[in-house]
C-alpha cells in the first residue's frame, strides 16, 4: 500500500503508478455529478455543446451534498458517497470523452468503467460510505454550482478541496478491481465458511 | 412542564443525541474493529470512521447524511400519565429535529413520489408500542439508513432444516448483501413467530447494545457463531475486503407454527444510531444511551 497526494489537473502519468489497494488523497478541483448529470454531459457531448467546466485531469464525485447558503456563501454541511453502481451505464462514456482522472463513490464499478479506466487511465476510489462529515470538512469552499435545475442533490457542485480523502483506490488503471476481487474471494469461501457452520 | 411538551422535548434530544452521536458500545466495537484488522483498505476505512465520528461530535452535525426514517419504540408504564400525547409528540418532535438538527427529509408517498419535507406521513414516524408496569415512559430513537435496510431478508425456511436453515439463510444474506450496507454491520435476527413476528423482532434486536450477550446462552451460542461466520466471509469494512464484516449478531425468538419456520435478518449500517431516555413520573428525565449534562 502507498499513499499518494495529487493535486488537480492529474495526469495520465501520475494515475497509472496507482494501484488497488493505494491510498489517495486529491487537492484541487472535485466536480460532483450523479445519475442526472452524467446523462447531461454524455448528452451535451454528442451534440458538440461544452460543459459548464472542463473535465479533464479532474476528479468526479458520487455525491449528492448537503448544502447551505450562509451569507450568500454555500456552506458542505454534509457530502458522502452514493452508490456508484448506478452510474456503471455512463461511466466508461463519461471518462472516455472527458478524460477525467479519478471517479469517487462507494460500493465499487462494473466491468465496463473497468475497462475504460484502463484504456483511458483513470481510477476508481472507494471513499467510506456515511463518512460525511469526513468528506465535508475537505471541502475548502464551492467554487461554483452548475445545472442547478437538476435539483441541489443532482446539480454540478464544484467544490475546491484538500486532501480529500481517504480513497481506497479499488479499480486502477491496469484492470484490477479490489470489490471484484474481494466478490470472487468471498464466493470461494461460501462453502468453507457453511463446513464451519455445520451446514 | 405540561406532559406533552416534555415527551417532545425529550424526543426531540432522542433524534439529535443520535445522529450526532453512537452509543458507547458502537464506537467501542468499532474502536476494536480497527485495532483488530489485518487488511490494509480495511483499517484505512474503519479510521476514516472513527475520525468521522469524532468530527460529528465537535462540529455537533449528523455523522452521516442519511439520517434514517424515523422509528419509535416506546415502553408504556400502565399507570403513567400522558400517554394519550405521545403520538402527537413524537411526531411534532421529529418535524423539529429534521428543521433543527437537521435531519435529511426522508419521508416519501411510495405512489406520488412526494416528500413529505419533514420526516413525517403516513404512518411515519413509526411507533412500536408495549405496556409495562409502573408509571414511567421509556422511549427509544431508532433512525434507520436506507442502504442497509435495504438488504434485510425474510426466509421461511423449511421447518425441517432448522436452525442450519437459519444459519445458511443468515450467511446467504450477508454474502449477497456485500458492500452494500456500508460494514461493518449489525445484524438483527429474528426467528419464528410468523412473517411479520420475525422482522419485528429481528429489528428489535438491533437495540440491544453490541456487548451485551443474549442472555438464552443457547441463543448466545448461536451468536457467537454466526458473528464469526459472517466474519469469516472476508467482505470487510466497505466490502473492501478484511476480518470485519459485522460488529455483531444478535437474535430473538418467538414460538413457531409447526409448518413455518420464518428467519429475518434486519441489518444496520455501522452507524448504528439510536438513543433511549426514561421519562419517570415525577418529571425527572433518565438518559440511558447517553451521557448528558
Amino acid at each position: 500500500m502507498t499513499v499518494f497526494k495529487l493535486e488537480t489537473p492529474i495526469s495520465e502519468e501520475e494515475i497509472r503508478k496507482l494501484k488497488v489497494n493505494d491510498v489517495l488523497y486529491v487537492t484541487g478541483t472535485m466536480v460532483t455529478a450523479r445519475d442526472a448529470a452524467h446523462k447531461r454531459a454524455l448528452d451535451y457531448f454528442k451534440k458538440g455543446k461544452a460543459l459548464p467546466i472542463k473535465l479533464e485531469g479532474l476528479a468526479v464525485f458520487h455525491c449528492g451534498p448537503i448544502v447551505k447558503k450562509e451569507d450568500d456563501k454555500w456552506i458542505v454541511v454534509a457530502a458522502g458517497p452514493t452508490t456508484s453502481t448506478r452510474m456503471g451505464q455512463f461511466e466508461d462514456e463519461f471518462i472516455k470523452n472527458f478524460n477525467v482522472r479519478v471517479i469517487i463513490g462507494k460500493g465499487g464499478m462494473g466491468k465496463r468503467t473497468t475497462i475504460a479506466m484502463k484504456k483511458y487511465g483513470a481510477v476508481y476510489g472507494a471513499f467510506t460510505g456515511g463518512a460525511a462529515v469526513l468528506a465535508a470538512k475537505a471541502v475548502k469552499h464551492v467554487k461554483a454550482l452548475e445545472w442547478a435545475d437538476l435539483g441541489m442533490p443532482e446539480a454540478l457542485w464544484i467544490f475546491e478541496v484538500e486532501e480529500f480523502g481517504p480513497l481506497t483506490v479499488a479499480i486502477d488503471s491496469h484492470g484490477n478491481n479490489l470489490f471484484e476481487e474481494v466478490i470472487k474471494k468471498v464466493e470461494e469461501k461460501r462453502t468453507t465458511v457453511y463446513e464451519k457452520l455445520g451446514v | 412542564m405540561e406532559i406533552g411538551n416534555l415527551i417532545e422535548d425529550v424526543a426531540f434530544n432522542l433524534l439529535k443525541l443520535a445522529v450526532i452521536r453512537l452509543p458507547s458500545d458502537v464506537k467501542e466495537a468499532l474502536q476494536r474493529a480497527y485495532e483488530e484488522e489485518t487488511s490494509e483498505a480495511g483499517k484505512v476505512n474503519l479510521k476514516a470512521i472513527l475520525t468521522n465520528i469524532e468530527f460529528a461530535e465537535k462540529m455537533n452535525t449528523p455523522i452521516c447524511q442519511d439520517t434514517g426514517t424515523i422509528i419509535f419504540y416506546v415502553k408504556a408504564g400502565a399507570q403513567a400519565k400522558g400517554l394519550e400525547k405521545v403520538e402527537a409528540a413524537l411526531r411534532s418532535a421529529t418535524k423539529r429535529a429534521t428543521k433543527e438538527v437537521p435531519l435529511r427529509p426522508n419521508a416519501v408517498d411510495p405512489i406520488t413520489r412526494k416528500n413529505s419535507g419533514d420526516n413525517t406521513g403516513r404512518l411515519i414516524p413509526f411507533i412500536h408500542w408495549e405496556i409495562t408496569d409502573g408509571d414511567s415512559i421509556e422511549i427509544t430513537a431508532l433512525p434507520k439508513g436506507g442502504g442497509s435496510e435495504n438488504v434485510s431478508a425474510l426466509g421461511m425456511i423449511t421447518p425441517g432444516e432448522g436452525v442450519n436453515g437459519l444459519k445458511k439463510f443468515v450467511i446467504d444474506t450477508v454474502i449477497e448483501a456485500g458492500a452494500k450496507p456500508c460494514p461493518p454491520n449489525t445484524l438483527g435476527v429474528g426467528v419464528g413467530g410468523g412473517a411479520d413476528i420475525a422482522m419485528k423482532i429481528a429489528k428489535k434486536a438491533l437495540l440491544r447494545p453490541l456487548n451485551q450477550p443474549n442472555p438464552n446462552t443457547d441463543l448466545a451460542k448461536l451468536e457467537k457463531e454466526l458473528y464469526e461466520a459472517a466474519n469469516s466471509t472476508g467482505i470487510g469494512p466497505m466490502g473492501l475486503g478484511g476480518k470485519f464484516t459485522v460488529l455483531g449478531v444478535n437474535v430473538e425468538y418467538a414460538h413457531r407454527h409447526p409448518a413455518s419456520y420464518p428467519v429475518a435478518v434486519a441489518y444496520q449500517c455501522w452507524a448504528a444510531r439510536r438513543a433511549t431516555a426514561c421519562i419517570n413520573a415525577d418529571g425527572t428525565v433518565e438518559y440511558l444511551t447517553h451521557k448528558v449534562k
